[in-house]
């Protein structure tokens, strides 16, 4: 057994990508000679509005990170194996991959590993003030018996339907949607609506989904130098953060005019505004009820429908399935929201999938708390340990041909999913398995079913630019990603 | 020939309850717990059609069926 410093690094690469690089003064080449290496360069008083381009070396692997971290988390495996380390500014982050190391890191209890300081840049998000008396943990699992519950499941299906045709609703007989915006807004719709309440989500509009996508795109990883910098990045985010305030603010001076409501016809903002929480903090809670369940799911819905058009032949065999599900039967026709919470495999077997190739989280990080062994490593306290969903998920003894998509992956006898618990992780593993995981998979059923009812999509630029923006930590499709629709003939 | 084996892995269940609707003669649940109880260990063949759904569809990825192999005698 041996320690983290007997854990090999990964080499140094500068991103070819980089716009700020300039091959001339690579400081990977000399950082030693570089004055702009010099330890007492403070970033926050930086003129330039990117303080990570002439940082280099000073914070290990950060400039990577921020141009292209799946390159740099593929490279640690590939040079170092199931265990390798890289810097990410003062700290080691230890990355895991593979079934044994991987479980190790899923399986430790939260007195080993602590989730919440290893997202940093989630801080402000939230909000400064608004503290929680309860752990990440426990968030998450007051989080799955108010809303969460299997017996909920049956109204947020309806709910959800009711969503997707509103908007569909205004599609028509043909046109184009850009992909990012449209299912940003449908989630945010679902999302607020099944998590925060009805009467909440009818105040809202296009607006709320565009200040909450400014929130998510100020999760540049500079944050792990400080959070607060000022980088153009952080000030949209405040400013999202700060009309989303007013926002509610807006909502609550409504209700209160308004007056009290019959109990039946209340909402999680009435009862927060009951016991007279500032909109601020009000807000804060939202935010954070919302994130985990919205870029997630509005980017799966995105890139499944990616997959799907590159993919012809998997579309045909899917459209055919729901077809044949929808038909009507005996009794009319069967309802999407009963249907989606029931099995559908070709799809179920398409979202895997699109979820193994593009999961939308592609580093799960941790603190450690109290040592702990991975890999035949020791790891002290206060060193970040980090597992790969994009990584593991492609790994070629689990996964063969990993690049491939193929749905064919998770029916009998192959289900490769179940036969690799620890490594096919896009919702993460362990005792911290995404929770919402279950209506997730019910949303997106209930999503296609609708839009592959109705209608036939096709790209309208080429497959390849269909591609993520990598460089916040919050991933999200590249813009533009617009696809067109026509209402099928039957 | 094999016989089916049912196996929960507790650190693992997150108390969704999902299997105990996919399979109710199989699975229970320990409200004090707030874990899974594996009540017929060993169902019948007739059952594995109901198991493995609960299998797939648990959310915490924490039941397994294994296949033993069993003595013909």
């Amino acid at each position: 057994m041996s320690d983290v410093t007997s854990i090999p690094e990964v080499s140094y690469v500068v991103p070819e990508d980089d716009p700020a690089h300039d091959p001339a003064h690579d400081p990977a080449h000399d950082p030693a000679h570089d004055p702009a290496h010099d330890p007492a360069h403070d970033p926050a008083h930086d003129s330039a509005d990117d303080p990570a381009q002439d940082a280099g070396a000073d914070w290990g692997h950060l400039a990577e990170m921020r141009v292209d971290p799946i390159g740099l988390f593929e490279r640690v495996r590939a040079e170092c194996g199931d265990i390798g380390r890289f810097r990410l500014v003062d700290r080691d982050v230890v990355l895991v991959s593979g079934a044994e190391a991987n479980e190790q890191f899923f399986r430790a209890p939260d007195s080993t590993l602590d989730q919440a300081a290893a997202y940093p840049f989630m801080t402000p998000i939230f909000g400064k003030g608004v503290v929680f008396d309860a752990s990440p943990a426990e968030r998450q699992q007051m989080l799955k018996n108010q809303a969460l519950r299997g017996d909920m499941m049956r109204g947020h299906a309806a709910t959800i339907e009711a969503e997707i045709n509103r908007m569909v609703g205004e599609w028509g007989e043909e046109g184009e949607i850009d992909l990012l915006d449209w299912f940003a807004e449908l989630t945010i719709y679902t999302t607020s609506s099944c998590l925060i309440g009805k009467p909440f989500r009818e105040e809202l509009d296009a607006r709320f989904a565009h200040h909450y996508h400014d929130l998510e795109r100020g999760t540049d990883a500079l944050a792990y130098v400080d959070p607060y910098l000022d980088i153009e990045s952080f000030r949209v985010r405040d400013a999202a953060r700060e009309q989303l305030v007013a926002l509610v603010q807006d909502i609550i001076d409504r209700r209160k005019q308004r007056g009290p409501v019959p109990r039946d016809d209340r909402d999680l903002l009435d009862v927060l505004i009951s016991i007279d929480m500032t909109a601020d903090h009000i807000t804060g809670i939202f935010i954070s009820m919302m994130f985990a369940g919205h870029h997630t799911s509005s980017g799966t819905a995105a890139w499944a429908l990616i997959e799907l058009m590159r993919h012809p032949e998997v579309m045909k065999d899917v459209v055919a399935e729901l077809d044949d599900l929808y038909a009507d039967g005996p009794d009319g026709p069967v309802e999407i929201s009963f249907q989606a919470l029931r099995s559908i495999p070709r799809l179920e077997a398409a979202l895997k999938e699109t979820l193994r190739l593009h999961p939308p989280l592609i580093i799960l990080l941790r603190v450690v708390q109290e040592e702990i062994e991975l890999a035949g490593h020791r790891i002290p306290p206060g060193t970040m340990v980090a597992a790969s969903p994009r990584v593991s998920n492609r790994i070629a003894d689990d996964f063969p041909d990993p690049e491939r998509f193929d749905p064919g992956r998770y029916l009998d006898p192959r289900q490769e999913d179940l036969q690799n618990r620890w490594t096919w992780i896009p919702f993460g593993a362990g005792r911290h398995r995404c929770v919402g995981n279950a209506f997730a998979m019910m949303q997106l059923k209930a999503i296609f079913s609708v839009i592959l009812r109705d209608y036939e999509f096709e790209m309208t630029q080429p497959s390849e630019d269909y591609r993520d923006d990598v460089s916040k930590m919050v991933i999200q499709l590249q813009q533009p990603c617009r696809v067109r629709y026509r209402r099928r003939r039957s | 020939m094999t016989a089916m084996r049912v196996v929960a892995d507790l650190d693992l269940c997150q108390g969704h309850q999902m299997c105990t609707g996919e399979a109710p003669d199989v699975f229970a649940f320990d409200d004090a717990a707030d874990r899974v109880v594996v009540v017929q260990p060993r169902p019948d063949e007739s059952l594995r059609p109901q198991v493995q759904a609960a299998v797939t569809y648990c959310p915490a990825m924490a039941l397994a069926v294994v296949d033993d192999p069993m003595e013909e005698d």
